[in-house]
Formats: structure tokens, C-alpha cells, sequence
């Protein structure tokens, strides 16, 4: 059979159930087998759109999301969503047609060298150079993305090959002798943190999105309910534990709350799960949780000690880490009420500084009652995606998230237009979840042309505009640190009419503007059969707060 | 808490962070990869986007057709080894990385000098070429060309001394290194 054909039985054995994706003249061959090999494809407007579609449905499923595009241009729109998905581990296989090989390096018509490109964005690339070796390669692909840390892997297949005659032999056969991630916890060393965590007066536990990949959600809670630990997150890990809880202090890092950065501050000990200890969370590193001494849990070894040196490293899975974690730690039957001090200073915290804001004297809109309103309206419940500034900030603060994969957002590489088409994923993989997107006045025009794939997947996606004029969190940035000198943010005057953008594209349009009905308002429009955009005017020149300034210690927070 | 936790091996102030540190020596890595299209492209690009500076780079195939050897050299006064190699484990082609200890592995480096070397300086630069026990593998009216294996110290002590006679260029291979004894590199 061709080449293409197989690969459409690989994504079958690989229980492929919906891919993403734009054709072009370097991948004709696969689309002509997509056109009767009963998977599903969704066609986006744009390739970037696919792939954070794909990222989406990965975030919200935990199954590898699969993307496609063409060479040159098509290769070249898929940077971005590849890098997202390296930079927050997600786990998807990007396939991208390439010329013919006996066009290779001649630069011929959209020809890209998409490999060189991208070796620094994947996890792994495969470029096909024998027909026979692509099913392999899918398989290759799939497990490499799927385990370990996940990350993006590309396979690029120039187009005559795609189209040779193959010999297909079922089964998924793979060869990866340098690849053998460490899921298994060490003993020893989880009986040594669990002997430091008995020991320890002040200790803090700080998940990260890891948790989240590792489905770890439930040791993570039984672990730090059982120890009565304080426990944080980042915003990745945002769910991981329930926001409603008593023990959770709320995300830390930069716009995170006091409590949570004051206690690792002052911290004797921070259990770190799945986290990298990002510039965003350490602020500055010199001066980070002066007082700790650090166990590191991560799958990742070259995670361990790379930006903060750990005492206690684990190699390992979260899941299988944090249960056996429990485990020890259980077998020693420590005393809680050695925490009772630090748990005053701790809940102390938590009352003396709550997020909070200063509402509206009329009518208007502040941007934290809207996220408010949308928890309330939502019940709390909803898969909520978002694109990247203050709105993103203010959702992680205020949305208040109760499980894991239910906020999908663009972390580490922090890609505006994200919101939009990883929502599109993210209701293709849950179809019975309510799915909104928060998104930006700003960062819902860099992949706004998806409002076309959700009217044409009908997909019932409510899409909330927080609408302030602006390219938000670069001007609060030029308020604050540069001297109120507002260079090339202002959107006001020059954004489209929504509601009549909505109607263009055939989604309803609605706008709202007071706070009073706000709630009621959502509730209505989260009724509405199919995908709504709501143009929400908020408070223009609002600050997220507080903050760690860039390159500050945690305790300098301001706001 | 009545036991003392000072004497006790697990209190949190007798827990010590023993990574990132740096040896302050030059490091020999080996390095076993899949001999597959862009694999060398790999290992440059984490080094460059890393920030890691390469001394030396050699790179060849082994007895087994499958795989080739990178050997590298790198400073380890400035990155930790550690975050080097676990960079390097990371790239699914890398199957091994050794970081030779210095005495546990032979190291040997090829270089080629082209000298200046009329006829009047031409038997004092011989005597020096025996000494190095380098071989003279082309000569002409004006230059000789000596061929010179060894350590690259050995290397870096000929240099110094036959520059005074005219060195006109060098070219070296970089360091290679295999283990003592009976184990696998």
C-alpha cells in the first residue's frame, strides 16, 4: 500500500480519534488517504491554529494530539505551537509534508529545512528518508511523545515518498536503545525525604504541572492532606489540588499570592513535584526561599539542580513518587501539630492579604469580577482556555480551578492567540464539558480566523473577550517600571466591532458592559446552542496584582 | 523532638546539595550516538543553545556499523558537567555519554604542523621533531610538514617550541579517548 495509507493505519493502531490540520502541496498524498480512512480531521485556518488545537486536545485528554501540515509556510507556522509544546510538555506529533528528495537543498518552491528548524523546539524529529521506515517512525513518534516528559515530536515526509508503495507489517514495532526514561522512583532517596519532611517545622509543597501530566492529582492530595502540609502550585499545576481547599495557598511566582511566595520564602523545606523552578517563580534566584532546603521530584533528570540546587533528587513519575512518598512518610507516623506554629503564620497570610480589588463605584466591569462572574456562572466547572497577559493572570488567580485539565493555558512560552484553537481541541476531546475561552483584545486577533473551524465543527464554544483596549500587561509594564510612557499598546479605537465580527463568521455576538447583570448574563449566554463571542468591557487600566517585580525576591512583592 | 536533631543524619541541616559544582578541569566526553543523518547537528545545537563552549570536537564510527563516538572536550572551570551530560541524555540518539576520568582512558590527538624550515634551521627543527618522536611527511625548499600524535599537552608543548622557527599553519583533529583495561568506553 502507499506510504500515506499506512500512516493512516499507524494513527488508527495509535487510537487516534481526530487530528488537526491544513493541506498543502507537500502533504497532497495524505490528505488523499484522510479523505477515506474514517479518522477525523478538523480543518483549521492556519497551521499555528492546529497545533495549539492539538495542544489543547492533549491538555484536556491527556492523549497525544496530532497535527498536520504542509512544507516551507506550513512548517514555518508550526514553530510556534511546537515550542509551546516543548516548553509545556505536551505531548504531540506533528507530521509535515517537504518537498521531493531530489529537490532537497535546492531551495525549491515552499521548501523549508523544517528539521534544522525546529531541533531546538522538539523532543525528537524524524525526517522519512526510506518509505519503509514511516510506520516505524509514526510508532517512534507516538511512544516518544506519550512517555518520559512528554514534549512535541516532528516527522517530516518529503512528498514522493509519501506516495512509494510500501510493504505494511502491522504490530508497531519500535527501536529506541537511547531512550529509557526513569519512572520508578528511587527507594532510598524517597526514604530520605520522607525522614526530611518528618523533620521538617516549615515545609511547603509545590506542584507543578508535571502532577498534571502524571494524572497524580489524587497522591498529591492524599500526600499533603495526610501531612497537613500548606501546598502551592504554578500555573501549570493550577488544579492539580483543589483551589477550595484549606491547605491551598494559591499559585506562586510572579502574580501569585503572598502567602504562597512568603511561605517558600520562610519555608524549611519545599517538596518540589513537578516543577522546573522557572525565572517566574524564583524571581531572583540569588534570594530564592533563602531558608529551604529542596526535594526535587521530577521525571526529567536534567530538570534536578539545573536552576536551584536540590538536597533530596527524585527521578521519577509523580504518580509513583508521591504515592510511595506517602508511604514512607506514613510509616514514620509524624506529629502534625509540629506545623501549628507555621500554620498560624501561614492562614495569617492567607487573611491578612486575600486577592482582592477595588470594585467599581458605578457600573463598570472590573477585570477580577469577571472571572468571578464566570466561576459563578459556570459553577466553577468549566475547561477554561486562555490566551497570555493580564487576563491569563487574572483567571489563574480568581477562577478558582477544583481538578486537573481544566485550565489550559500557554505557560512557558507564554503564546499569544493561544486560547482560541486549543479551546477547539479541548471541546473536540470533551464534548460534554462546558469550554470557554478568556481571552484578550489583544491575543484573540492573532488566531481569530478559528472562529471558521468552530462554526464549522459547530463546536458550542463560548469565547469571553476581556476587553480593555489594550495590549494589557505591556502597558501595565510601561506604568509601572517605565515611567508611564505607553509605547504601542493602545487597541482602543482600531480593534473590530465583535459582535459584528461574530456575525461575519456566523457565531453570535454579544456585548456586556455592567456589572449589576453580569452573572445572569453569562449564565444566558452560556445557555446558547452553539459557539458564542462575548465582547466584555472591563476597567481599561487596571493592574494584576500583586506581583514579584522582574528579578526581585519573593518578599519585595508589591500591589 | 526531644532527640537531639543535630546528631541525627537526617535533620535538614545536615542535608547538603552536592550538584552544579564545577571540577575546574578539562573533561573528556565520549560519546556513543546512532549513526543517523543530524545526530552531530543535535549535539552542536545543545551545546550552542545551552551555552557551552566545545574545546575540541572529534567525531567517527565504531566496530559497530549502527553507531558512531563523538568525543568532546570541555571545560569544566566553567559548566557543570553534570547539567552538560544530563542535556546531553535527553537527545533520544545519544545511547551513552562516559566523562573519562584522567587516568582512567588513553587520550590522543593528531596534529599536522607546517614549518618554516630553510636550510640553515632545518637540522635544529629535525632534532626537535625526534625528540617529540613527531615524522616529517612532506618537505620542500622553504617548509617541512610534521605529523604529531599525543596528548594534547604534548601537542601544545611542541607548538611552543618550534613557533620561534616560523610556524606558517596547524591543523589538529581533536581529542579521541578509549578506557584502560578491559571495560567498555
Amino acid at each position: 500500500m502507499r506510504a500515506v495509507d499506512a500512516l493512516m493505519e499507524c494513527l488508527k493502531a495509535e487510537g487516534v480519534e481526530v487530528v488537526f490540520g491544513l493541506p498543502g502541496g507537500a502533504n497532497l498524498p495524505t490528505y488523499d488517504a484522510f479523505y477515506d480512512a474514517g479518522i477525523r480531521h478538523v480543518l483549521v485556518r492556519h497551521e499555528a491554529g492546529g497545533g495549539h488545537a492539538a495542544e489543547g486536545y492533549a491538555k484536556a485528554t491527556g492523549r497525544v494530539g496530532v497535527c498536520f501540515g504542509t512544507s516551507g509556510p506550513g512548517a514555518t507556522n508550526l514553530a510556534t505551537p511546537i515550542c509551546d509544546a516543548m516548553m509545556d510538555s505536551v505531548p504531540v506529533v506533528f507530521f509535515t509534508g517537504q518537498v521531493r528528495t531530489d529537490l532537497l537543498g535546492t531551495d525549491g518552491f515552499q521548501e523549508a529545512d523544517t528539521m534544522g528548524m525546529t531541533l531546538p523546539l522538539v523532543k525528537h524529529s524524524i525526517m522519512i528518508q526510506d518509505p519503509q521506515d514511516l510506520p516505524r517512525a509514526v510508532h517512534e513518534a507516538f511512544h516518544i511523545a506519550s512517555t518520559g516528559r512528554p514534549g512535541p515530536v516532528l516527522v517530516d515526509i518529503p512528498v514522493d515518498l509519501s506516495k512509494a508503495d510500501i510493504e505494511y507489517i502491522p504490530g508497531g514495532e519500535i527501536n529506541l536503545p537511547g531512550y529509557q526514561p526513569t519512572t520508578e522512583g528511587n527507594q532510598r532517596q524517597i526514604r530520605l525525604a520522607a525522614k526530611a519532611l518528618a523533620h521538617a517545622k516549615r515545609p511547603i509543597i509545590y506542584a507543578g504541572g508535571g502532577v498534571v501530566n502524571a494524572e497524580a492529582s489524587a497522591e498529591l492530595i492524599a500526600l499533603t492532606r495526610y501531612g497537613k502540609f500548606p501546598i502551592t502550585a504554578t500555573l501549570m499545576g493550577l488544579g492539580a489540588y483543589p483551589a477550595d481547599d484549606p491547605q491551598w495557598v494559591g499559585m506562586l511566582g510572579m502574580h501569585g499570592t503572598r502567602a504562597a511566595n512568603y511561605g517558600m520564602d520562610e519555608a524549611d523545606l519545599i517538596v518540589a513535584a513537578g516543577a522546573r523552578f522557572d525565572d517566574r517563580i524564583t524571581g531572583k534566584l540569588d534570594e530564592f526561599a533563602p531558608n529551604a532546603k529542596f526535594i526535587h521530584i521530577d521525571i526529567d533528570p536534567a530538570e534536578i539542580s539545573k536552576n536551584v540546587p536540590a538536597h533530596i533528587p527524585i527521578v521519577g513519575d509523580a504518580k509513583n513518587v508521591l504515592s510511595r512518598l506517602l508511604g514512607e512518610y506514613r510509616a514514620l507516623e509524624p506529629d502534625a501539630s509540629r506545623l501549628d506554629d507555621w500554620w498560624d503564620k501561614v492562614n495569617g497570610w492567607k487573611e491578612k492579604y486575600p486577592l482582592g480589588y477595588e470594585d467599581s463605584e458605578d457600573s463598570e466591569i472590573k477585570p477580577q469580577f469577571m472571572i468571578q462572574a464566570l466561576h459563578e456562572a459556570t459553577g466553577g466547572n468549566a475547561i477554561v482556555t486562555s490566551d497570555v497577559g493580564q487576563h491569563q493572570m487574572w483567571t489563574a488567580q480568581h477562577y478558582g480551578f477544583p481538578e486537573p485539565r481544566r485550565w489550559i493555558n500557554s505557560g512557558g512560552l507564554g503564546t499569544m492567540g493561544f486560547g482560541l484553537p486549543a479551546a477547539i481541541g479541548a471541546q473536540i476531546g470533551c464534548p460534554d464539558s462546558q469550554v470557554v475561552v478568556v481571552a484578550g483584545d489583544g491575543s484573540i486577533q492573532m488566531n481569530s480566523q478559528e472562529f471558521a473551524t468552530c462554526v464549522q465543527e459547530k463546536l458550542p464554544i463560548k469565547v469571553f473577550i476581556m476587553n480593555n483596549g489594550y495590549l494589557g500587561m505591556v502597558r501595565q509594564w510601561q506604568e509601572l517600571f517605565w515611567d508611564h510612557r505607553y509605547s504601542q499598546v493602545d487597541l482602543q479605537d482600531h480593534s473590530p466591532d465583535w459582535v459584528k465580527l461574530a456575525e461575519a463568521y456566523g457565531l453570535q455576538g454579544v456585548q456586556l458592559t455592567k456589572k449589576e447583570s453580569l452573572i445572569d448574563d453569562m449564565k444566558k449566554i452560556l445557555d446558547m446552542d452553539g459557539p458564542v463571542l462575548v465582547d466584555v468591557r472591563v476597567t481599561r487600566e487596571e493592574n494584576t496584582y500583586p506581583m514579584i517585580p522582574a528579578g526581585e525576591p519573593a518578599r519585595n512583592m508589591v500591589g | 523532638m526531644a532527640d537531639s536533631p543535630t546528631t541525627d543524619p537526617l535533620s535538614l541541616e545536615n542535608l547538603h546539595a552536592s550538584v552544579g559544582i564545577r571540577t575546574g578541569r578539562t573533561h573528556v566526553l565520549t560519546i556513543l550516538v546512532e549513526n543517523k543523518p543530524g545526530v552531530l547537528s543535535r549535539v552542536a545545537g545543545l551545546f550552542a543553545r545551552r551555552g557551552f563552549n566545545i574545546d575540541t570536537l572529534a567525531v567517527g564510527p565504531t566496530d559497530d556499523p549502527d553507531l558512531s563516538r563523538i568525543t568532546l572536550t570541555v571545560d569544566g572551570a566553567v559548566h557543570p558537567i553534570d547539567q552538560v551530560t544530563k542535556q546531553l541524555h535527553k537527545l533520544i540518539n545519544v545511547i551513552k555519554i562516559r566523562d573519562l576520568e584522567p587516568g582512567e582512558a588513553v587520550q590522543r590527538e593528531l596534529a599536522m604542523f607546517k614549518i618554516s624550515a630553510e636550510a640553515t634551521q632545518r637540522a635544529e627543527v629535525m632534532q626537535i621533531v625526534q625528540i617529540f618522536r613527531g615524522k616529517i611527511v612532506d618537505l620542500s625548499h622553504l617548509t617541512m610538514i610534521v605529523e604529531i600524535t599525543g596528548t594534547n599537552e604534548k601537542i601544545a608543548a611542541f607548538d611552543e617550541m618550534i613557533r620561534p622557527f616560523g610556524l606558517v599553519e596547524m591543523a589538529r583533529t581533536g581529542e579521541i579517548a578509549i578506557s584502560r583495561g578491559r571495560a567498555e568506553t
